[in-house]
């Protein structure tokens, strides 16, 4: 209970925002909004790092350290993918994932 | 209904409202907004439990930064103008299977399990001093080793990201 809002809301709020970057996961096609989705999962992780350590344990802060560590991790690997991204688009010119079969067979 | 609540009702409608719309728009640009907003409402959600430092970081960092990068790869990629393809039933009937039943089982657990209810936690701001000191202390509760570790690993993806990048001379 975090000045009445229970911990169960915050918990609720990061599941459904992780599902719905696993279900944009599974249906896009372009790279672009593929990154985009799992932002939104990695998001959702720290929302709930940052509620367990507010409410469960409120006078230490390794939720907060957690959460900086993969903000930091997650800028590094958005910087990269979109290097390969653009790498890709230069090679092929479209960045569908269904229609890069160059290693195929 | 307190402020607290009624805040973090506002903050959790626009988080799921728009991460919804972030994985359906046809539109990729519009996409991106969307996450933009998902990400400042995160931040909004951090400002609610006291975490201003966070608040702040998720701001520049990820609204800031990363948002405005997607937009540049987007621009440089796509036309404006241009609609994605409506992804076919094929993939969209698993895909909700799988999230669906995640979810459900997800909350159905969340609300069976027992957290301690009689801790109540202080609504104090956490000081900077304290998150600095910790940050390159090399005591019990430091993280000395991470922060020197992430700075490596910031400075691989730089690099990387530079090389894959840069044009080749052929």
């Amino acid at each position: 209970m975090f000045e009445g809002v229970p911990l169960h809301w915050f918990l609720i709020t990061g599941t459904i925002m992780f599902f719905v970057g696993i279900y944009g996961f599974l249906v896009r096609k372009n790279l672009i909004t593929i990154l985009m989705s799992i932002e939104l999962i990695l998001n959702s992780v720290n929302i709930n790092f940052v509620a367990f350590n507010k409410i469960l344990y409120s006078d230490r802060l390794e939720g907060m350290f957690f959460t900086i560590f993969i903000i930091a991790v997650a800028a590094a690997e958005a910087s990269v993918a979109i290097a390969i991204i653009l790498n890709i688009y230069r090679r092929l010119v479209n960045i569908d994932v269904e229609k890069m079969n160059e290693m195929k067979y | 209904m307190t402020a607290n609540q009624l805040m973090f009702a506002v903050f959790a409608a626009i988080i799921i409202i728009f991460s919804i719309l972030t994985v359906t728009s046809r539109r990729i640009l519009r996409a991106a907004t969307f996450l933009l907003f998902v990400l400042v409402a995160t931040g909004g959600m951090y400002f609610l439990l006291r975490f201003n430092f966070l608040a702040a970081i998720q701001l520049t960092l990820y609204a800031g930064g990363i948002v405005v990068l997607i937009i540049f790869s987007i621009l440089l990629t796509s036309h404006i103008a241009e609609k994605l393809e409506a992804p076919s039933w094929k993939k969209i009937i698993p895909a909700l299977l799988a999230s669906g039943f995640g979810a459900v089982i997800t909350i159905a657990t969340i609300l069976q399990y027992n957290f301690p209810a009689e801790v109540v936690a202080t609504s104090e701001r956490t000081d900077i001093r304290v998150i600095a000191k910790s940050l390159i202390s090399t005591e019990k509760f430091g993280y000395a080793l991470p922060f020197e570790v992430i700075s490596i690993l910031l400075l691989a993806a730089m690099v990387g990201a530079i090389i894959l990048a840069k044009k080749r001379k052929d």
